[in-house]
């Protein structure tokens, strides 16, 4: 096995994590979005639904969650799960919604009650409050918890290996049943890369959005 | 102009408006006065309903803007609001915050793009006008944490200006400035008054409530417990209440 051959065959893998980082966060920043609306509502019965929701989701293993939404589909339906990277992808995007729902009700919840009045006492509605207004000081006040939070989601895309989706560590582990264990090592240069690239990204998009204080 | 008629505000068991009817007219400049929670700012909140009535009406324009079913932001069109903490839009440059709801506001109303590029340069030229009438115009493109305290209740005010209200309400607009900044937005407001601007001011500046006001309403405890030009409230209040106030502001 040369390291030309191990270094392809890693990058496969790590082509999955990629994809499974990509979706997640694809679908999981609206629907953190929503989440966080839920869980903000003046409507009680809603937001304490919507907490408990995310109470659960919070305060169980992410590896729990992809065992049961990779097995409990067969074992109460009958009807198994047969796409382990769609089972995948559902177990992150719900934690991970989760998880940015906090960051955003933070966000919005921290920006001053003057903001929204200055909108409204001039006419405007709501909604263009929020997104002409809001939502932009909103973005720049959770950039430096949102880049922690992607980073870490970067890393625990490895946890799909636990139902068999082949990504980075399966694809290095299988060599190390072959007795090869260097790979598994190697491996963490993909993350370092990766995250490092991110860190840069990140640090760009802060320093853009510095223009304003608020 | 606005016709108040049984206001009542409550938080829970607090009463904080107690029935109040009174009617502000065009021209007039209303100064409110008074000690600490004796409603004078909810009073005014509850002229552009920042704060919902609790009971009674706001006649405005024929419609009565406690009604849930009255397009509020219609009519907040025509009320300026200028606060204490001035709330200018912190990602706008000065520019964009007085043009920005003029601008959202009335490109619904035009149609095709030619017609709503002049719109905008039309908007634009206004807001310019207005920066210079405060001397800011060097200002345009600066964001607001760049500015002064006063600069910063100067741009709020003009911000109101832009959208051509038939009222401004002030809820206390010198009181977060520093002294030495308190003069040049007083001055603005002075300007405003002399060109006929309708106004109900909030304040604690007895001397600009005495100079500006044509009519000073005393507040306390959810009512308006004496009211009449500012000669009368000042040289002579009749209420103890009053009386002691002054004593103390005065």
């Amino acid at each position: 096995m040369t390291f030309q051959q191990v270094t392809l065959s890693l990058a496969e893998g790590f082509l999955e994590n990629c994809r499974l980082f990509l979706e997640t966060l694809l679908f999981s920043i609206p629907l953190g979005l929503i989440i966080s609306f839920g869980s903000m509502s003046k409507f009680k019965p809603l937001s304490f639904l919507v907490k408990i929701f995310v109470w659960c989701i919070r305060g169980t293993p992410l590896m729990l969650q992809l065992f049961v939404v990779f097995y409990v589909p067969g074992l109460l339906f009958d009807t198994p799960m047969r796409d382990r990277m769609l089972a995948a992808l559902i177990a992150f995007v719900i934690n991970y919604a989760c998880y940015f729902s906090e960051i955003f009700r933070g966000g919005i919840e921290s920006i001053s009650k003057g903001q929204y009045e200055a909108g409204q006492v001039l006419g405007l509605t709501k909604t263009q409050i929020f997104f002409k207004i809001i939502l932009l000081q909103v973005v720049k006040r959770i950039m430096p918890p949102m880049s922690n939070e992607i980073i870490t989601l970067v890393k625990d895309t490895s946890l799909a290996r636990v139902i068999a989706v082949g990504e980075i560590l399966l694809a290095a582990e299988r060599f190390a049943g072959k007795g090869l264990i260097w790979p598994l090592f190697y491996t963490g240069a993909y993350f370092l890369i990766f995250c490092g690239l991110l860190t840069i990204l990140f640090g760009y998009l802060e320093k853009k959005l510095s223009y304003f204080k608020s | 102009m606005i016709d108040v008629i049984n206001l009542t505000k409550k938080y829970g068991d607090l009463t904080v408006l107690d029935g109040i009817t009174e009617t502000i007219h065009e021209g007039e400049r209303v100064v409110i006065v008074g000690p600490s929670g004796s409603g004078k700012s909810t009073f005014l909140r509850c002229l552009n309903c920042m704060e919902d009535p609790t009971s009674g009406s706001i006649i405005f324009d024929g419609e009565d803007l406690a009604d849930m079913k009255v397009d509020i932001n219609r009519h907040r069109q025509n009320i300026g609001m200028v606060f204490q903490q001035f709330n200018l839009f912190n990602n706008k440059t000065v520019l964009e915050n007085i043009t920005l709801a003029p601008w959202l506001i009335g490109r619904k109303k035009v149609k095709g793009r030619a017609a709503r590029a002049e719109l905008k340069a039309q908007i634009t030229a206004r807001a310019h006008e207005l920066l210079q009438r405060i001397g800011l115009d060097d200002w345009a493109d600066k964001y607001p944490s760049t500015l002064s305290g006063g600069q910063k209740q100067r741009v709020a005010i003009v911000r109101a200006l832009a959208m051509n209200p038939k009222v401004i309400l002030f809820d206390e607009p010198t009181s977060a400035l520093d002294p030495e900044m308190v003069g040049e937005v007083l001055d603005l407001i002075r300007q405003l008054a002399n060109e006929g601007m309708t106004m109900v001011i909030v304040t604690h500046e007895m001397g600009f409530a005495r100079e500006v006001g044509t009519r000073v309403f005393f507040m306390d405890g959810g009512n308006i417990m004496e009211q009449g030009t500012p000669q009368e409230v000042f040289g002579n209040p009749k209420c103890e209440r009053l009386q002691n106030f002054l004593a103390k502001v005065l």
